[in-house]
């Protein structure tokens, strides 16, 4: 039997994954992967909340529109995103985190 | 049926996401970044959110990661180096995330209300992308034109950040 804890267990698990990648990579592509795992396991907590909480034998469907509107906005910042980290290479010929420290102290 | 499906989606989308940050080479990463979207759209369809499963497969794994896939081949990016294990730095962090894991299953379990299986959904429910699409239309109108125009602003702001300085 699969309960909503269930759901919710993997998509903090994801999360979690996601987060040590963030912190532990320093290639700045990969860092970014890795934060769109961040958002996917948001994406599956709302959606697991939509199914299990019903109203007349329908889901809440606020969950899913949320989650629409979650995975729009996630592909227009991969999109600045990556212009930015084009720029970036332009500039510095590079993608190691470590050597972009312009605004280091 | 539904145990089976649950464990093999969430056990290849963990696995697709430990890849996500293991792999040295960041085409792999980007690979195993995809995999991830796939099993996790897979999770998805188990919850009977038939319309968000479809998009995360057409726009996550169909849009997002072949753009990042064109952008780790443009830059034509290197295979990490073999980094030298630091052993009080790999021990902090793996207790860090022990101590996170196990507040998220105090956490989880010590609710009553998350431990019941999902109630089945009346039979006459209808599409889910014909009700998503009222309320998407209806009551978030307003968040979904200003999305259009998230969109808009997106799209001209890659323009600019792509130009090179005309001397």
């Amino acid at each position: 039997m699969v309960t909503l804890a269930h759901y919710l267990i993997a998509s903090g698990l994801l999360f979690a994954i996601g987060l040590a990648g963030v912190l532990l990579r320093r290639n700045i592509l990969v860092i970014f992967m890795c934060l769109e795992l961040m958002l996917n396991a948001a994406n599956l907590s709302l959606v697991a909340f939509s199914r299990f909480n019903l109203t007349q034998g329908l889901p809440d469907f606020n969950g899913q529109v949320f989650v629409f509107f979650i995975i729009t906005v996630a592909a227009a910042e991969v999109a600045v995103g990556l212009a930015i980290i084009v720029a970036l290479y332009r500039a510095k010929q590079t993608t190691h985190v470590e050597d972009l420290d312009a605004l280091r102290g | 049926m539904q145990a089976i499906l649950f464990w093999l989606f969430t056990g290849l989308m963990l696995l697709f996401g430990a890849g996500v940050v293991l792999f040295r080479n960041p085409v792999s990463s980007a690979m195993s970044l995809v995999g991830a979207f796939i099993s996790l759209a897979g999770l998805f369809f188990l919850l009977e959110a038939f319309f968000i499963g479809i998009i995360q497969i057409l726009v996550y794994a169909g849009a997002v990661m072949v753009l990042f896939l064109f952008i780790i081949m443009l830059l034509d990016l290197k295979a990490e180096a073999q980094r030298r294990l630091h052993v009080p730095a790999f021990l902090g962090g793996g207790a860090i995330l022990a101590g996170f894991v196990w507040l998220l299953f105090d956490v989880v379990r010590s609710q009553p209300n998350f431990q019941f299986a999902p109630a089945p959904l009346s039979p006459d429910a209808g599409s889910d992308v014909e009700r998503v699409g009222f309320l998407l239309f209806s009551q978030y109108n307003l968040a979904f034109q200003v999305i259009g125009l998230l969109l808009l602003v997106a799209t001209l702001g890659v323009v600019i950040l792509s130009k090179k300085e005309l001397k």
